[in-house]
């Protein structure tokens, strides 16, 4: 056991992948000098640039490519250097990637993973800050991973590497350095489709996934502390599939939803969820399911004053929590 | 049926392969006039086939090595897949969108071919995205040291796509063993080439990726036949990509749903028409012995039959079971 921080463990797992199997590749922009957040830093020095391959920058030719590669024999991890940047690859990604396995009626299978650091908080303007789990949740056929841990990160992306269908793998960059905990050395995955309750509670459920599950978990610890109440908060940490169980079951325990993502509020997968819980656990339901999320203006705007009043934040989570919990 | 060892100009293609292009080539106009019929029969929803673009497909398929090499076609290729081993009984079963078809089970429209077992890749309707993907097939081959070929195929229109650019530029670099196949068949629906494109042989955009592009006579399939060996041969030697532009004409309109009077002359297609390249092979052949007229009355009998043995099967074939409709999401078959 090991003290990492999340971009480590990241590159941890693709390391141990790639050592465990010759058939797994990565490829993206900048990857052979470690990426531009290091998250591949000396996979090139490890196993050669066959396997750890530089791109042009060419989004749709490093998802398509990996796609036609995962046809022959090969898993390949194709690094969109930011989720930002993945829309030229949507086509590849939708029509083809998440669409070859059944328009062949089960003939071909396309196990790829994309890998792309998202969402926003350090300073990255509309251009280096999206959320784009809710495109991509929307899509049939792919998985979509959402990581704000370390723990988390490693054991997801293993699993997302030995998936036989196409899992896009997002990472919140501003969790990338955030903490350093405790991640075990050896080999251990966390399947895909499974949320987490990160914090017990009892008077309500905080439903997150991504930076906000930090912002909850600080959020939950105020108003025990000042308030009293007692949130529970789960990490979805998979999008696609959804785990509802775990949401139902701790809302009819709770009796109260708040669901909170950093994505612009009208269409998130936070509405997805809301609109679970409302059709499926509306019996138990003392108060109305409430969302936390971003205006609808391009995340996030580059000023600190005007991210940080666009962005969720502990202290606003902490204001709907009250507010939900008085109802 | 002839006894030629070899064709005249020293293709190394003998008189039985001659004879098997030709063939191949029938075979597949019937069944695109044949899934055509059953469209406006009411029996099949949509009709996309490839009706005078055959010596284009048959000429570069026949280049491959069935089964090992990598085919990436595109929704007109009755011809390639036809060399390459799919049958009149696979193609009517997906025209007709039975549950035993290999290429979907009825969930793609019709000649979107897949089958894995030859190394068809399933495509999209979406132009040149499959381009990229035998980039990636080929590049696997690379990667893992097998002498693979990969060839794609695709339209004119196919190549404004930004797909077409970085899946050239990308093979370029890696010199990798794929050809592609541009069928040029000279509209994108209704777009003529000229506001396509500001080039008179769009095969020149290979150079600046670093790799030989060739213009050829599409409807002569010996010529096409040709490129496409010298081209498969490179690749397979390690020496890289090759660009085959080959120049040919659509003689019936888009899809089912299109209406081509209104936007070519009659008398273009007719002029088309007389270089169809079914009838200028036949004329090939008996010009050098290797074909008699009854000899090829015959083949179109036997090639008529075919394809009726195969419409009357997939007419009594199943169709899909409906809720086989939320099948293959995921390989676990778990949906969402």
């Amino acid at each position: 056991m090991a003290e990492k921080n999340m971009v480590e463990a990241v590159r941890d797992a693709m390391s141990e992948e790639m050592e465990r199997d010759p058939r797994v590749i990565v490829l993206g922009e900048d990857v052979a000098n470690g990426g531009v957040f290091r998250a591949t830093q000396g996979l090139l020095d490890e196993f050669g640039p066959d396997r750890c391959i530089d791109t042009p920058l060419a989004e749709s030719a490093i998802v398509g490519v990996a796609i036609g590669a995962s046809l022959n024999g090969v898993i390949p991890i194709a690094e969109i250097q930011f989720a930002d940047f993945i829309h030229p690859a949507m086509d590849q990604i939708v029509s083809e990637a998440a669409r070859l396995r059944y328009r062949s009626n089960g003939g071909w299978g396309c196990p790829i993973t994309i890998r792309a650091p998202y969402g926003a908080g350090i300073h990255g303007g509309p251009y280096h800050s999206q959320s784009v789990e809710a495109i991509y949740g929307h899509v049939p056929g792919l998985k979509v991973v959402c990581v704000a841990t370390p723990y988390d990160a490693k054991g997801l992306l293993k699993s997302a590497i030995r998936d036989p269908d196409p899992v896009l793998f997002l990472e919140h960059k501003r969790a990338y350095r955030l903490h350093r905990w405790d991640v075990p050395d050896e080999d251990y995955t966390i399947p895909i489709g499974e949320a987490e309750v990160k914090r017990d509670g009892k008077d309500i459920s905080l439903i997150t996934y991504g930076m906000m599950l930090h912002h909850a978990l600080k959020a939950a610890e105020t108003v025990e502390a000042e308030d009293g109440i007692s949130a529970e908060v789960i990490d979805l940490r998979t999008i696609s599939p959804l785990d509802k169980e775990t949401i139902l079951k701790s809302v009819e325990k709770t009796g109260k939803a708040l669901v909170v993502y950093e994505d612009n509020l009208t269409g998130g997968f936070g509405a997805e969820v809301a609109a679970i819980i409302a059709q499926e656990a509306f019996d138990f339901l003392d108060g109305p399911v409430t969302r936390v999320a971003s205006p609808d203006v391009p995340i996030a705007p580059y000023a600190g004053v005007l991210e940080e009043y666009v962005l969720p934040n502990p202290a606003k989570i902490a204001s709907a929590i009250r507010d939900l919990a008085a109802y | 049926m002839v006894s030629v060892r070899e064709s005249p100009g020293g293709l190394g293609l003998t008189g039985d392969q001659l004879m098997d292009m030709l063939y191949k080539m029938m075979l597949a106009r019937a069944i695109g006039q044949r899934v055509r019929m059953l469209n406006r029969m009411g029996k099949v929803p949509f009709a996309v086939t490839g009706e005078g673009q055959e010596a284009a497909q048959v000429g570069t398929a026949y280049a491959l090595a069935p089964g090992k090499d990598w085919v990436v076609p595109y929704y007109r290729d009755i011809g390639v897949v036809l060399v390459i081993g799919q049958t009149p009984r696979d193609l009517l079963l997906e025209a007709l969108a039975r549950g035993e078809s290999v290429s979907s089970g009825g969930r793609n429209m019709p000649s979107h071919f897949s089958d894995p077992k030859l190394r068809i890749v399933s495509g999209a309707a979406v132009v040149a995205t499959q381009i990229v993907h035998a980039v990636g097939t080929a590049f696997a081959s690379k990667l893992r040291g097998l002498d693979e070929v990969s060839m794609v195929w695709f339209g004119d229109g196919a190549t404004s796509e930004g797909d077409c650019h970085e899946a050239m530029n990308f093979a370029g670099i890696h010199g990798l063993p794929v050809v592609f196949v541009c069928e040029h068949n000279q509209y994108a629906i209704s777009v003529p080439w000229t506001k396509q494109m500001a080039v008179e042989n769009v095969s020149v955009r290979a150079q600046g990726y670093g790799f030989p592009g060739v213009t050829v006579d599409g409807n002569d399939v010996l010529a096409v036949y040709g490129s496409a060996r010298e081209a498969v041969d490179r690749a397979r030697r390690g020496e890289g990509p090759t660009f085959i532009e080959a120049k040919t004409y659509r003689l019936v309109p888009h899809t089912s749903d299109d209406d081509d009077r209104r936007y070519r002359s009659r008398e273009e297609v007719e002029k088309w028409a007389k270089k169809d390249p079914i009838i200028r092979f036949q004329a090939y052949l008996q010009e050098h012995g290797l074909l008699d007229a009854k000899e090829r009355d015959d083949l179109a009998m036997k090639v008529a039959e075919e394809v009726d043995a195969a419409t009357e099967y997939a007419e009594n074939a199943p169709l899909p079971d409906p809720e086989s409709a939320l099948k293959h999401v995921f390989a676990e078959e778990k949906g969402r």
